[in-house]
C-alpha cells in the first residue's frame, strides 16, 4: 500500500500545523481540538476536509490504476493469459466507476474545499458540518463498491455505463450493493455541490462581485449546479434498476413491457453533463495557471465565463450522441449531431483564450505550467476526436470501438487528470509551505506525458482498424497497437509513484515558499502565509476588482 | 512458482517476435502513407455508404489537422518567442471583442460546411425502403441468428476459433476470433435490409466494410441496409458489451454474385426441408451422441465448459447434477425454455429439434453421467409444437 506513505506524511505535517492553530482555538474559547484519528473524523475545517478528499482520490487513483494495469496486461497480446473474461469485465467496470466517481470527482471537490474559501476571502465553507458528512460518505461508498468484488458471482461486470438489461436481469447478485454505493456517492456529491454554491454565493469577501471571482470559482459554481441537476437523475435510474432486480418491476425489461433504451436516455441525460462536471473545474485550474506563468492577465475573462455557462447549458442537449447506433429516428439523430457539433464552439473559444493569454506574455515553465500546457494540447486532441465522433454517419464506424476509448481517455487523463496534477503542483507550496522538488516534478511530468500518449494515441488506430472496446481478447491485426498501449500504460502507471514521492518530500520539507509562491500569481490565496494556517480570513478582507485593498 | 516462469516465457517469446513486427510496421507507416490508410485507418469498404462515411471521416480529420497546426503553431511560437528566459516582457492586452467574435464565427462556419454532407449521408443511411432481401438478425449471448424472411431459411452463427487457440495451447489462425461456423451469405448488387433485435441483452451488429452498425435490442426491431458491390468475405464483431463472451461473437458475411447466391439459397432451403424430415425418424444413441458433442461444443461449452464442470455459481456444473441425471422432462424444459432470472437462455428458437435432442442426450451420457437415456428428436418436435 504505497498510498499509506503520503497519508502519514501529510498527516504529520498538518498535525504540527494543527497544534499551533489548535492552540489559537483554545484561546477563542472553543475548547481543545480533538487529536489523532478523531481530529480527522470530526474536522469541520475546509483545509482538513480538502486534504482528506485529495488523499482519498489519490488512493482511488492508484486502486483504479492497478485495475487498468490488469486490463492492459491481459491485452498485451492476443489470447487469454492472465484473467478470464468474467474478471476482465469486472475490471473494466470497476476501473471506470472508481476513476470517475472515486478519483476525478473527489479530487476536484478536494481542490474546491481547499481553494474556493481562500480564493474568495471566506473563513471556511458555508456549511462545515455538512462538509465533513459529505466527505465521510465517500469511503463508505467505495468500501462497499470494492467489497462487491469479493461477493459470490463477483462485482459489477456490465461496464461503467451499466446498460440494462445486462445490469438488471442478467447482472450478478452483488448489483444491489453497487446501486447502494452509487446512491451514497451521489448523496455525497449533491451535498458537496450545495455547500459550494452556498459558499460562493454567500461568503465572498466584501467588494468581490461575481465577475471578480477567479475562474476556478466560476467553473466550480457552474459545475455545482450541473451536479445538483443530474445526480438525482442518476439516482432515479439506479433506483428503477433496483426495483427491476428486486421487486419485479419492468422499467427496463422488454419482456414485461419495459424499455431498455429508456435506461440509456436516463443514463446519458446524467452522463453527458457528468462529462462536463469532470472537465469544467479543470478549465478553471488551467485558467489560473496559464496567466500566472505567462505573467499576463487572462485573455477574455468575460468570454471564458460565458463559454463555461454555454457549455453547461448545452451539455443537457447533446446526450443522445452516445446513442447514435440504438436506432433513434432520423430527426433525433440530426438534432443531436448539430448540438454536439455546436458545443465545440465555446470549447474552442476557451482554448483560443488560453493561447491568447500566453501570446506576448513572459512565459516560464515551472511544473504547474508544464502540466497546464500539456493539458491544453492533449485536451484539444481529445476535442478533435470528439468533433469527429459528432459526425453521426462516421460515428456508426467509431461507436464502441477503441477510437472512443482513445477519445474519452484523452479528455479525462491527459485532460482532467493533468489539470488536477497541475493544480496540485501549483498549490502544494500553499498547502505545505514548501516548493515541490523541481527535478523530480519534471521527471514526473515528462514520463507522464510520454506514457500517457504511448498508451492512448495508438488506441485511435486500433479503433479505426475495427477493434471493439471492452473485449478481453482480440484479432491478430490489433496486436501491435495493443502492445504499445500496454507498454505505455505501465510507464504511465509507474511514473505516478514519482508523484507520491514528490508529495511526501514536499510535505516533509524543501525550499521554503513565501506567501506568494509564484511570481505572476495574483489571486487571493497568495495573500495568506504559506503554509496556509488552519484559519484564514477570519476578518473579511475588503476587495476591489478581486484584489485586497485593505 | 513454476507457473510464473511459464507465464513469463509464454509472454516473452511471442513478444520478441511481435516487437520486431511492430518496429517494421511502424517504420513502414512512417515511410508510406498507403500502408497507414489500409491497416490503421477506417476501411473504405465495399458499399456506397461506407465510401461516403470514409470521405466524411477524412474531411473532418484534415479539418482537425489544419486547425491543430494553426492553434498549436501559434502556441509553439509563443512558447519559443515569448519566454521569460529570453527576456520577454509581457504585454498588457487582455480583451478584444472583435477577435472573440471572429474565433466564434469561423469555427461555426466550418461546422455548417461539415454538417451539410453529413446530413445527406445520414438521410441515405436511414432509407431502408425497397429492399430486395430482408434478413432478420437476432443477437443471443453469444452468437448471431440469421433468418431470411419469407424464405424459410434460418441458422445460427457461432465463433469457430478453437478454444486451444484462445488459451494459447495452439497456434493462432489467420482469422483468429473473426471466424464462424455458418457465415451470413448475401448477394452483391441487391439492396439487403437488416432487421436487428435481441433475445437477451443488447448486442450490436457491425460490419466495417459495409458501414453498417446497428444495436440489437430486446423488444425493439431496428433497421439498417446495405448494397454490397464486391464479392468476398467481410468480418466484424459485436460492438455492445453483452456479457462474458462479448469478445467472442464475430460477424462474418460472405457476399456472392447474384446467381451463386440464388443457387445457395435453393440448396439451403432443400437442406432445411431434409432436416425437418430427418427429425421424424428414429435416432440411435451413437448418432445423437456424435451430433450432440458438436452442438455442445459450439453452444453450451462457453458457459458449462467443455468438461461439463461449469463455472459455479453463475454457470452450474452438469456433471452428476440432478436435472441432467434424473428428471428427463425437467432437463428438456430448461434447455428448450431457459431459466428466467439466470443467464440460461431458451434454445427453442436457436436449435433444431434434432440438435436439441442430441445435446440433451449428450449431456445425459457424457463425463460419466452415463444414464444410458436418450430422447428422440420427434419427442422434442412434438413438445415444441404444443
Amino acid at each position: 500500500m504505497a498510498s499509506e506513505q503520503p497519508r502519514k506524511a501529510v498527516l504529520q505535517a498538518s498535525e504540527s500545523e494543527g497544534a499551533t492553530a489548535g492552540g489559537a482555538h483554545v484561546g477563542e474559547g472553543h475548547g481543545s481540538a480533538p487529536r489523532g484519528m478523531l481530529r480527522w473524523l470530526l474536522t469541520t475545517n475546509h483545509k482538513d476536509i480538502g486534504t482528506l478528499y485529495l488523499i482519498f482520490s489519490l488512493s482511488m487513483l492508484f486502486i483504479g490504476g492497478i485495475m487498468a494495469l490488469v486490463i492492459r496486461t491481459e491485452l498485451f497480446q492476443p489470447g487469454l493469459q492472465m484473467v478470464q473474461p468474467e474478471f476482465f469485465n469486472q475490471m473494466t467496470t470497476m476501473h471506470g466507476l472508481i476513476m470517475v466517481f472515486g478519483a476525478i470527482m473527489p479530487a476536484f471537490t478536494g481542490l474546491a474545499n481547499w481553494m474556493i474559501p481562500l480564493q474568495i476571502g471566506a473563513p471556511d465553507m458555508a456549511l462545515p458540518r455538512l462538509n465533513n458528512f459529505s466527505f465521510w460518505l465517500l469511503p463508505v461508498a467505495f468500501l462497499l463498491l470494492l467489497s462487491t468484488l469479493l461477493m459470490e458471482g463477483g462485482g459489477p461486470n456490465f461496464g461503467w455505463t451499466f446498460y440494462a438489461p445486462l445490469s438488471t436481469t442478467y447482472a450478478p447478485p452483488s448489483t444491489s450493493f453497487f446501486i447502494f454505493s452509487l446512491h451514497i456517492a451521489g448523496i455525497s456529491s449533491i451535498l458537496g455541490a450545495i455547500n459550494i454554491i452556498a459558499t460562493i454565493l454567500n461568503l465572498r469577501a466584501p467588494g468581490m462581485r461575481l465577475m471578480d471571482m477567479p475562474l476556478f470559482v466560476w467553473t466550480w459554481l457552474i459545475t455545482a449546479f450541473l451536479l445538483i441537476a443530474v445526480m438525482p437523475v442518476l439516482a432515479g435510474a439506479i433506483t428503477m434498476m433496483l426495483f427491476d432486480i428486486n421487486f419485479g418491476t419492468s422499467y427496463f425489461n422488454a419482456a414485461g413491457g419495459g424499455d431498455p433504451v429508456l435506461f440509456q436516455h436516463l443514463f446519458w441525460f446524467f452522463g453527458h453533463p457528468e462529462v462536463y462536471i469532470m472537465i469544467l473545474p479543470a478549465f478553471g485550474i488551467v485558467s489560473a495557471i496559464v496567466p500566472t506563468f505567462s505573467r499576463k492577465r487572462l485573455f477574455g475573462y468575460a468570454s471564458m465565463v460565458y463559454a463555461t455557462g454555454s457549455i453547461a447549458i448545452m451539455s443537457f442537449l447533446v446526450w443522445a450522441h452516445h446513442m447514435f447506433a440504438v436506432g433513434l429516428p432520423l430527426v433525433a439523430e440530426l438534432f443531436f449531431m448539430y448540438t454536439t457539433m455546436l458545443i465545440a464552439v465555446p470549447t474552442g473559444v476557451k482554448v483560443f483564450n488560453w493561447i491568447a493569454t500566453m501570446f506576448r506574455g513572459s512565459i516560464s515553465f515551472e511544473p504547474p505550467m508544464l502540466f497546464a500546457i500539456a493539458f491544453i494540447v492533449q485536451f484539444t486532441i481529445g476535442g478533435f476526436s470528439g468533433l469527429m465522433l459528432a459526425i453521426a454517419p462516421a460515428d456508426f464506424q467509431y461507436h464502441d470501438t477503441y477510437f472512443v476509448v482513445a477519445h474519452f481517455h484523452y479528455v479525462l487523463v491527459p485532460g482532467a487528470l493533468f489539470a488536477i496534477l497541475a493544480g496540485a503542483y501549483y498549490w502544494l507550496p500553499k498547502w505545505t509551505g514548501f516548493y515541490p522538488h523541481e527535478g523530480l516534478s519534471k521527471w514526473h511530468f515528462w514520463l507522464s506525458v510520454i506514457g500517457v500518449n504511448l498508451t492512448f494515441f495508438p488506441m485511435h488506430f486500433s479503433g479505426l482498424a475495427g477493434m471493439p472496446r471492452r473485449i478481453p481478447d482480440y484479432a491478430l491485426q490489433f496486436a501491435d497497437f495493443n502492445m504499445l498501449s500496454s507498454i505505455g500504460a505501465f510507464l504511465f502507471g509507474i511514473s505516478q509513484l514519482l508523484f507520491l514521492v514528490v508529495i511526501v518530500k514536499c510535505a516533509r520539507g524543501g525550499v521554503r515558499a513565501p506567501a506568494c509562491a509564484w511570481e505572476g500569481a495574483v489571486d487571493l490565496e497568495w495573500s495568506v502565509p504559506s503554509p496556509a494556517p488552519l484559519h484564514t480570513f477570519e476578518i473579511p478582507p475588503q476587495t476591489r476588482d478581486g484584489q485586497i485593498i485593505r | 512458482m513454476s507457473w510464473i516462469a511459464e507465464c513469463l516465457s509464454r509472454v516473452t517469446r511471442p513478444m520478441r517476435l511481435r516487437l520486431r513486427r511492430t518496429v517494421t510496421t511502424l517504420s513502414l507507416t512512417v515511410l508510406s502513407p498507403s500502408v497507414l490508410a489500409v491497416e490503421y485507418n477506417m476501411p473504405v469498404g465495399v458499399t456506397a455508404v461506407s465510401r461516403e462515411i470514409h470521405s466524411l471521416h477524412m474531411i473532418i480529420f484534415w479539418i482537425c489537422v489544419v486547425i491543430g497546426i494553426v492553434v498549436f503553431g501559434v502556441m509553439g511560437y509563443a512558447m519559443i518567442k515569448h519566454r521569460k528566459s529570453r527576456g520577454a516582457v509581457s504585454a498588457s492586452f487582455h480583451e478584444n471583442t472583435r477577435i472573440e467574435i471572429l474565433w466564434t464565427a469561423i469555427p461555426l462556419l466550418i461546422l455548417v460546411v461539415m454538417a451539410v454532407p453529413a446530413t445527406a449521408t445520414l438521410k441515405d443511411m436511414y432509407d431502408a425502403s425497397e429492399s430486395a432481401l430482408d434478413v432478420k438478425i437476432t443477437g443471443h449471448q453469444w452468437r448471431w441468428q440469421y433468418e431470411y424472411l419469407g424464405e424459410d431459411v434460418a441458422f445460427t452463427s457461432s465463433l469457430a476459433t478453437p478454444r486451444e487457440q484462445i488459451n494459447n495451447t495452439a497456434a493462432k489462425g489467420e482469422h483468429y476470433l473473426l471466424e464462424v461456423d455458418n457465415p451470413l451469405v448475401l448477394p452483391i448488387n441487391r439492396k439487403v435490409r437488416f432487421l436487428t433485435t435481441s433475445a437477451d441483452v443488447i448486442h450490436s451488429w457491425w460490419v466495417p466494410d459495409f458501414g453498417v452498425k446497428k444495436d440489437a435490442i430486446p423488444g425493439f426491431i431496428n433497421e439498417a441496409w446495405t448494397r454490397i458491390e464486391t464479392p468476398g468475405t467481410y468480418r466484424g464483431q459485436c460492438t455492445e458489451l453483452c456479457g462474458k463472451d462479448h469478445g467472442f461473437m464475430p460477424v462474418v458475411v460472405e457476399a456472392l454474385p447474384e446467381a451463386e447466391f440464388d443457387e445457395w439459397l435453393i440448396a439451403r432451403k432443400a437442406e432445411a426441408e431434409a432436416a425437418l424430415n430427418d427429425a421424424g425418424r428414429d435416432w440411435s444413441l451413437e448418432e445423437l451422441m456424435e451430433k450432440g458433442e458438436k452442438t455442445y461444443a459450439t453452444i453450451c461449452a462457453s458457459c458449462h465448459q467443455p468438461d461439463g464442470q461449469g463455472m459455479p455459481p453463475a454457470f452450474p456444473s452438469l456433471v452428476g447434477s440432478a436435472i441432467v441425471t434424473q428428471d428427463m422432462q425437467a432437463h428438456i424444459d430448461i434447455v428448450v425454455n431457459g431459466k428466467a432470472g439466470t443467464p440460461m437462455a431458451a434454445f427453442a428458437d436457436v436449435l433444431s429439434p434434432v440438435e436439441l435432442a442430441a445435446v440433451i442426450t449428450y449431456e445425459r451420457n457424457a463425463w460419466g453421467n452415463d444414464t444410458g437415456e436418450l430422447v428422440q428428436p420427434a419427442v422434442i418436435k412434438e413438445q415444441l409444437s404444443q
